[in-house]
């Protein structure tokens, strides 16, 4: 048996082209794709759903939205593992690419937008950036400013993007109680309620972010991405949005 | 030959180029542990007994004791901790903190040469602890970051493992009493990380001379089967020149890798160890064949 017969047999894969298939069709195969870490798959789905007069809400939404979610129950169950949530996080970034511009046009608001920095004096960004890349999976903007963000730097990107979640990340004992700092700045500035704050890191916990003053402890990427959508749309039904 | 002693009372672990290598048995951390978390600040400490005990049972060398527990007084549940662990068994400790009053606590009750767990390049971090290693005579892990970050060039981190070297010679501590620890990435976030560590390695042995070791449970963050990759991480990092890690001895295939590694690099003399570890077990009527030492007379 020669290796392409081998490889079709195993995946069952004919070639075939995504046009051919109809609306639904594309739709659930582009979770698929993006579940597979497809970049240029999720990018030619995408344009192929453009061109059929889909809204780039639509796309968005229930392709790329709805797909990721279903990566991030994946991992969340540890079924699907970082790279591969990297791959995916990667492939609808390529959608992304183009959905963007035509969002901005038709002013479209995305469903949320995060500030998210690890806390002065931690130079740790693994996790943090995790968080970021499953965010904007669940189809948040997401203004990433770093590492070692001291508490007037949070307060500019507050006041530039003004989010509505701001997350904080800290790996170490010694600089986590800085997001206590953060917050109550927050309160001096009568702003604490203009916004949902998330906080996670190894060293802390449930407690600790309840003892600092946030409104959610995220124990992972996988739980911010559920928590963070969940909070912001509660709010948006508690001021009647 | 680089070697650096950690000491108890009563046993002395030898650090070094031709050593055998130094398993740092991992367990005795809070951090991601909710249950163990919430025993040791409530002062409950037998979960911390149990894991020293069977760590060592396991063939760890040494012990990390961190106390890294969110709102709690944390130089006292280090100091109460590593008590109890040098009550209970005899293998030297890593005095493991990021917080500097509780490193000064622990190396106060602490009995021995410690290993203190850690400093980084970071200039105030290395105006406090270094004085604090001096005084009490002990032993550093070096953390090659400083304030900019984590280089993802290994070569920027040699130079602040280098750094952190001379700075401790400022201090009178000698550069066989520094152990860097280089760094080790979650290989499924960043690609090149192993690339990273075993460059690093490699210039640490040859060009610094220093010794080494790392957490190397990092590694496999993220990934299914991690002992398979920690393992095989551990074999390739001692193949570059690794010295000791703090890891989990209570995974099988770990220690294996470590003893097995041992074996490859010279470091155990007539593979003794490596036998007596992994003979099969002898059967029943094992008198057959197998002859009886005999003794000579006393005097």
């Amino acid at each position: 048996m020669d290796q392409e017969t081998d490889l079709n047999e195993a995946y069952d894969a004919e070639d075939f082209s995504l046009d051919e298939l109809d609306d639904q069709d594309l739709v659930e195969q582009m979770h698929d794709d993006l579940y597979d870490g497809l970049r240029d798959e999720i990018i030619e789905g995408t344009e192929i759903l453009l061109g059929r007069g889909w809204s780039a809400e639509a796309v968005l939404n229930k392709a790329l939205v709805a797909g990721m979610q279903i990566v991030g129950v994946d991992f969340r169950d540890g079924i699907l593992f970082v790279p591969e949530v990297l791959l995916a996080a990667n492939a609808m970034k390529g959608g992304m690419g183009l959905l963007k511009p035509l969002l901005a046009e038709s002013g479209v608001e995305p469903i949320g937008k995060m500030v998210i920095g690890t806390v002065k004096g931690d130079i740790h960004d693994i996790g943090k950036n995790l968080v970021a890349m499953m965010m904007e999976g669940a189809g948040f903007e997401v203004i990433d400013i770093g590492i070692n963000v001291a508490v007037e730097d949070y307060f500019a990107a507050l006041e530039e993007h003004k989010p509505n979640i701001l997350g904080m990340s800290a790996l170490l004992t010694t600089t986590m109680p800085y997001m206590k700092v953060v917050i109550d700045e927050m309160i001096t500035r009568g702003i604490r309620d203009d916004y949902i704050v998330l906080v996670g890191g190894a060293p802390l916990n449930e407690e600790f972010g309840e003892a600092v003053g946030a409104d959610g402890y995220c124990r992972d990427a996988a739980q911010a991405a559920e928590l963070g959508p969940e909070l912001v749309r509660q709010r948006k039904i508690a001021i009647g949005a | 030959m680089t070697e650096t002693i950690i000491s108890s009372l009563t046993k002395e672990v030898r650090i070094g180029f031709e050593q055998p290598f130094v398993v740092i048995g991992e367990r005795i951390n809070p951090t991601g542990r909710k249950i163990l978390a919430n025993e040791m600040k409530h002062g409950d400490f037998s979960r911390v007994e149990a894991d020293a005990l069977a760590q060592v049972a396991a063939g760890a060398h040494m012990l990390d004791v961190n106390a890294g527990i969110p709102l709690a007084d944390e130089p006292a549940i280090l100091a109460r901790a590593i008590k109890l662990v040098q009550s209970v068994t005899d293998v030297p400790l890593s005095i493991d903190s990021s917080i500097v009053a509780a490193l000064e606590a622990g190396l106060a009750v602490y009995q021995g040469k410690a290993l203190v767990n850690s400093v980084t390049g970071e200039d105030e971090q290395l105006e406090r602890v270094l004085p604090l290693v001096a005084k009490h005579g002990a032993a550093v892990v070096a953390i090659s970051n400083d304030e900019t970050g984590i280089s993802e060039d290994p070569n920027v981190r040699f130079e602040v493992a280098r750094k952190i070297v001379e700075r401790a010679a400022d201090h009178g501590i000698a550069s066989n009493d520094v152990v860097v620890d280089p760094l080790v990435m979650p290989i499924g976030a960043v690609g090149s990380a192993g690339k990273q560590v075993m460059h690093l390695l490699r210039r640490l042995r040859e060009e610094l001379q220093v010794n080494t070791t790392c957490g190397a449970s990092n590694v496999s963050f993220g990934l299914p089967n991690r002992n398979g990759v920690n393992s095989a991480f551990l074999t390739m990092a001692i193949a570059a020149g690794m010295t000791s890690a703090i890891s989990n001895p209570l995974h099988a295939e770990v220690m294996q890798a470590v003893h097995a590694a041992d074996v490859i690099m010279g470091n155990d003399p007539n593979c003794a160890n490596w036998i007596s570890k992994y003979r099969e077990s002898a059967p029943a009527d094992a008198e057959r064949g197998r002859r009886k030492r005999r003794r000579r007379p006393a005097g």
